[in-house]
């Protein structure tokens, strides 16, 4: 089960972009709202220039003109302007969020349905990364990116069309000075963007060392090997220091480069013009030749400076978008990723018994299950009682095809049975049981369940009637009958207790400060590893399945809290099948069938005696000679 | 809470002194090229003969420098001077050039100081950390230093990076403008004084509201994140109790939460900008109103009313910066604080003044030995009154349940903890005298929860001697049964271990623990369960090898199964904290009811059957 590193190159395709914008698609009346609304406001901005000019041109020089109803007039608009802008803002917030909800639920609902086999092959880490970060930059991008390039655009459009009203020589000095900045973007952006994309690798490799470090940290004061420990530290934060350097540099440098060349540009401009004035050359513009004057320098001036803003603004946003058109992509590949399949049709159901010992379904529980078999070829549905019996015959499997983990597998457990497997690590114990429960499916053979075919059955139906208690714990946050609930959601309270108690649970429970309510935080960090496993049990006793898979856990705990968590155990194990992966010799040696196996393959089988008399493998290990 | 946090600037001195002093210069050229600008409009292009004309740039510097523009009639033709929009152009590129140059320099040290302060500051932390004894570490727990040590640090190079950039920049901006604009008309300028409480009020009530709702929202993207977690954790779980319909609903509850409040604030917040270009156009109106009345009567030009309208916008822009600067310093507040606190904790263990270097064997005396974990003196005590001796060479068992007191008791000898009362002796002389190190050298401790890092086999088992040759860790592997199956791994002692030691079975890791612990040549040895997940057989053989290769050492070992100690020279029995009994184990199995009890429902307890295996 290898965890894929994948590096983070910010790379997308032309369908992601049209996926993200699918996303704004049903606010489609909202966004075009929206976009009249940033119209609006870019047009009151014009308004505010034109009206300078106004002032500057007809009221100052004249004091008998109407000035204080132009002021009105302006008041009005621009009062408009504001409140047209408060409601884009607004809107689009409310959008983003509404699109962040979205795709947050999208995600979590979607991951609910994959198979085990994804969360196996991708790292925590990374998955957890879609959540933290991809969305934060993906809202970013609806929220700031796309309205602000529209803005952005809006006025690049309009001053165009101006300048190319006014000038056409000095529009292409304008679009000469635009290609500078755009190759700046492009290769100042491109080196942020590398070093960016390094400085994110250094702190991976910095915290990794610090947690790896910190953890250890007792290990480290009992060695004596803090000077070590500085060392290697030095040698990575140093790194990073580097990388970090780098990547700032290149983007802080960015904004005054790009700002400075507009003043570049504005002399240029200046130079050029007077020179055409002096000169009297002929100027081109749309409407024609005509003849250069200073004033129209003057408005070209104001031009070239609203132009290189906004294409400054956008260069400025680039990054941030790619970055986010990247994180969009992985989202999306976890939301394409296939659901895992169920095309199982026969399903759970409580069972009665009527007078003549039919069994029949119930609405209620009854305490008794019945697998519900529905018969297409005549239309009829079978009712089988669910007792526990299951089959393996002649299994192979391999979590990837070319290689095979398990071979022909065999086994048959009664109803009631315990088997227990025992074996080296990696020989393919765990294996197994990923098999029952179709966390994978097998490459060949077959498994029945109560002479069913697992294939057949509904896959939650099927996984709901196998209780499994695992080394790792698992508890979530939540209060301790919540947990122990999670088992079965419509448990009374009476019913978890009871099912504490039988789990020999209940007596540590109501000794903590608050009882059944006490809270649980990360995997139960306040609990000892004897408590979290009791409490394991406590769940696993509610849920109340006719089949239990049992991990046991390898952590020494205390030999008093050991022997507790053995009673529990041995009570749930009561009156079903069980398969147990053992690593107590008390176990194993009350199992019914036990199982050795090595390489993927049962090499022995029989009971305790059975197998002890062999002199095989099962007595090396027991007897621990070689 | 500064000056500690100050400390840590060191060499990057120079580079957050120079940042802001070359932002300093950019803000003056900023102010300084719009200026010039007006100059090359109204005395270069748009130039009148006679009104606004100079022959050279020479005759229009002490013009500009008096802030002087010529009044032209109307009417009079524009012709252009062609002299002076060449040489002042020359001057604008000079100065773009120098602020380029500011700019591009300001940014790089501010780059060279924020990440370099960031990493001085990760390093004093780190080394902090190195100083830390095990109570320290207890008090800030694992999660925590290695938050302060990622997150905390970012949050406050954020802060320091904004503070040398933009601290500078705001005030100087605001102050320049300001200037310039009471240059103008200081009658005009006085709007600012009016405006500027106006934003303040109007910030900190938005703020005010916000502010709580974006903190539970942090706190619920919290939530969110543990709830992903813990179902990606626990995905086995989930999907053998078919839960996911209701991993489905409770993810979906909280995203609510999010959503809800995250629009509330959103809202409010949107109120921002829109309020904010409101206030710039009021000012631009009353401006436009007050500088025609002065107009009108002849004592302002109207290009001097454009000027005021780039003033205005730049002291308001400057006063939001502020506004955000203080925010920045708001937020990492709770960062700059918690850093704070493990740079000022001191170490509660520290090398004595004259220390003693040698360790004369592996006596261990404790005479009257309490200890609490807390720092209160209430009754609480983990160990109470406890008195041993050990001789050098002994071997010593030593069993009790959980929470009797067993670890604490172990790690007082190589002074990983003080008593909180009583001596702990080891060579007839008091821990507290010798050198840590020589200490910590001779009692070489194993301890319960051990890893192992990321590096080879050998680099691992080099931490308890750097100068140990390959042949001397050979025979520490064998002492402690694990030349096996390193040997038998691909690449043997040279074999890659990953972090946390994950590519080894929890029996392999003990025995590479006690390896490395045996590559020190202690004169003790403290094993604190670390043979539990050994099967039965290799525990024993690890214990003959330990009485015929080291017998001079002395050998504590803290063990659940009662296998592990029955063959000691000495059991101690702890209950509660307290030494319940010593002796031998017949003596005890006749005479101690604790003992006894263990022994018992140990009869049916075994190994591990995975022990075997490679590490394939």
């Amino acid at each position: 089960m290898e965890k894929a590193m994948k590096t983070r190159r910010p790379t997308f395709s032309k369908g992601t972009v049209k996926r993200v914008f699918s996303y704004l698609s049903p606010y489609k009346g909202r966004l075009f709202l929206v976009i009249l609304c940033i119209i609006i406001s870019s047009l009151s901005n014009v308004a505010v220039s034109y009206f300078s000019g106004l002032l500057v041109d007809t009221y100052f020089p004249d004091p008998s003109s109407n000035l204080p109803l132009a002021l009105g007039v302006m008041a009005i608009i621009l009062g408009a302007g504001c409140i047209v802008s408060y409601i884009s803002h607004r809107t689009m917030a409310v959008i983003g969020q509404v699109i962040m909800k979205k795709v947050r639920d999208d995600m979590y609902n979607h991951m609910q349905d994959l198979s085990v086999k994804y969360f196996d092959q991708h790292s925590k880490g990374d998955i957890m990364s879609l959540y933290i970060n991809d969305t934060d930059t993906l809202h970013q991008l609806i929220c700031q990116s796309i309205p602000e390039g529209i803005s952005s655009l809006l006025s690049i459009i309009t001053v165009f069309v101006v300048m190319v009203m006014s000038s056409i020589y000095l529009t292409l000095l304008i679009i000469g000075f635009l290609l500078i900045m755009m190759l700046i973007t492009k290769t100042v952006g491109g080196k942020s963007g590398k070093y960016f994309i390094k400085q994110q690798q250094s702190i991976g490799k910095l915290n990794g060392y610090i947690e790896e470090m910190i953890q250890g940290q007792k290990v480290v004061k009992v060695f004596c090997h803090e000077e070590g420990a500085k060392d290697g530290f030095d040698k990575v934060n140093n790194q990073l220091r580097k990388d970090a350097t780098s990547a700032h540099s290149f983007a802080n440098v960015f904004m005054p480069i790009m700002g400075n060349l507009g003043h570049v540009q504005y002399t240029v401009i200046a130079i050029v013009g007077a020179t055409m004035v002096i000169m009297g050359v002929q100027n081109l513009s749309i409407t024609g030749f005509a003849l250069m004057t200073p004033g129209l320098i003057v408005s070209f001036l104001q031009y070239a400076r609203n132009f290189s803003n906004p294409v400054s603004q956008i260069s400025n946003q680039i990054n941030s978008i790619v970055m986010a058109f990247a994180g969009a992509e992985r989202i999306f590949n976890l939301l394409d990723e296939a659901k895992e399949v169920d095309d199982g049709y026969v399903t759970l159901c409580y069972a009665k018994e009527d007078e003549n010992g039919n069994i029949t379904e119930s609405e209620t529980r009854t305490g008794k299950w019945a697998w519900k078999h529905y018969h297409k070829a005549d239309d009829t549905t079978t009712y089988v009682p669910l007792a526990g019996k299951i089959d393996m015959l002649n299994v192979d499997f391999g979590y990837t095809p070319d290689k095979l983990v398990l071979h022909d597998v065999t086994l048959h457990a009664q109803p009631g049975q315990k088997i227990a497997f025992v074996g080296s690590t990696g020989a393919g114990k765990t294996t197994i049981t990923n098999l029952i429960n179709r966390f994978y499916d097998i490459a060949d053979g077959k498994i029945r369940y109560d002479d069913i075919n697992i294939n057949k059955i509904k896959k939650a139906d099927l996984r709901r009637s196998l209780g499994i208690v695992l080394q790792d714990t698992n508890l979530f946050t939540g209060t301790v009958m919540e947990n122990i609930r999670y088992g079965r959601l419509d448990a009374t309270d009476e019913e978890v207790i009871e099912a504490s108690k039988l789990a020999n649970a209940h007596d540590f429970i109501i000794r903590l400060p608050e009882g059944y309510d006490t809270m649980l935080t990360s995997d139960g960090a306040n609990l000892s590893q004897g408590q979290r496993q009791l409490l394991s049990i406590a769940r696993a006793a509610v849920a109340d399945a006719p089949v239990m898979i049992l991990d046991e856990a390898t952590s020494s705990i205390d030999t008093r809290t050991e022997k507790i968590v053995q009673e529990g155990t041995d009570k749930l194990m009561e009156g079903r099948t069980v398969f147990i992966i053992a690593h107590r010799l008390s176990t194993v040696k009350n199992a019914d069938v036990i199982m050795v196996l090595e390489k993927g393959r049962i090499i022995e089988s029989g009971n305790h005696e059975e197998l002890l008399k062999k002199h095989g493998r099962y007595y090396q290990l027991y007897t621990g000679s070689k | 809470m500064i000056k500690t946090l100050a400390k840590s600037i060191r060499e990057y001195k120079k580079a957050s002194i120079l940042a802001p002093l070359f932002v300093a210069m950019e803000v003056v050229l900023e102010i300084l090229i719009p200026y010039l600008m007006g100059y090359v409009i109204d005395y270069g292009v748009n130039a009148v003969r006679g009104y606004t004309w100079c022959d050279n740039i020479g005759e229009l510097i002490p013009l500009m420098l008096k802030g002087y523009k010529g009044v032209v009639p109307e009417g009079a033709v524009a012709t252009g001077n062609y002299t002076i929009v060449w040489q002042l152009s020359l001057v604008l590129l000079a100065c773009a050039l120098v602020s380029l140059l500011c700019g591009v320099l300001s940014g790089r040290f501010a780059a060279v100081a924020g990440s370099g302060y960031a990493g001085n500051l990760r390093h004093d932390l780190f080394y902090k950390i190195q100083e830390f004894s095990f109570a320290n570490l207890d008090k800030f727990s694992t999660p925590s230093l290695i938050t302060r040590l990622t997150s905390d640090v970012t949050n406050v190079q954020m802060a320091y990076q904004v503070i040398v950039r933009i601290a500078v920049r705001a005030p100087v901006m605001l102050v320049l403008a300001f200037v310039m604009s009471v240059r103008i008309k200081w009658q005009l300028s006085l709007i600012f004084l009016c405006v500027i409480p106006i934003i303040a009020l109007a910030a900190y009530v938005l703020l005010s509201r916000t502010h709580p709702i974006y903190e539970r929202v942090f706190k619920e993207y919290d939530d969110l994140n543990n709830v992903v977690e813990e179902n990606l954790r626990g995905i086995r779980v989930v999907k053998s109790y078919a839960r996911s319909d209701y991993e489905k609903k409770k993810f979906g509850k909280t995203s609510t939460e999010i959503f809800t409040d995250f629009v509330y604030a959103e809202k409010i917040s949107a109120i921002i900008n829109p309020l904010m270009m409101m206030i710039v156009y009021v000012c631009m109106l009353v401006l436009a109103w007050l500088s025609a009345k002065y107009i009108w009567v002849g004592q302002l030009q109207a290009g001097d009313f454009v000027s005021m309208l780039t003033y205005t916008i730049q002291i308001l822009s400057s006063f939001i910066m502020v506004a955000m600067v203080f925010m920045m310093i708001v937020i990492s507040h709770a960062s700059m604080k918690r850093v704070c606190e493990v740079l000022k904790e001191e170490s509660t263990i520290k090398n004595p003044e004259n220390p003693i270097y040698e360790v004369k064997n592996g006596d261990i005396s404790l005479k009257d030995v309490c200890f609490a974990y807390g720092v209160e003196e209430d009754d609480n005590h983990s160990l109470s009154n406890v008195n041993l001796e050990i001789a050098s060479g002994e071997t010593v068992g030593i069993i009790g349940s959980t929470g009797s007191g067993k670890t604490t008791m172990t790690q007082l000898i190589p002074r990983l903890y003080d008593a909180t009362s009583g001596v702990v002796e080891v060579g007839g002389i008091d821990v507290r005298q010798y050198d840590i190190q020589t200490l910590r050298d001779n009692v070489s401790m194993v301890l319960q929860k051990n890893t192992l890092f990321e590096g080879s086999v050998k680099e691992n088992l080099r931490w308890g001697n750097e100068n140990a040759t390959d042949e001397e860790i050979k025979n520490a592997c064998i002492l402690a049964q694990a030349d096996g199956f390193v040997s038998a791994m691909k690449e043997g002692y040279d074999s890659h271990v990953e972090q946390g030691g994950a590519n080894f079975s929890g029996g392999q890791k003990q025995r590479l623990c006690i390896a490395r612990a045996l590559l020190k040549k202690p004169k003790i040895l403290i094993l604190d369960d670390s043979t539990s997940a050994v099967d039965t057989k290799t525990d024993a053989e690890i214990r003959k090898a330990f009485k015929e290769i080291i017998p001079g050492t002395t050998k504590i070992i803290i063990a659940q199964r009662i296998g592990s100690v029955m063959d000691a020279d000495k059991i101690v029995v702890m209950n509660g904290g307290k030494i319940d009994a010593i002796g031998t184990h017949e003596e005890l199995l006749a005479n101690n009811p604790i003992y006894q009890e263990v022994y018992t429902t140990q009869q049916e307890a075994g190994g591990d059957f995975d022990e075997e295996g490679g590490a394939d």
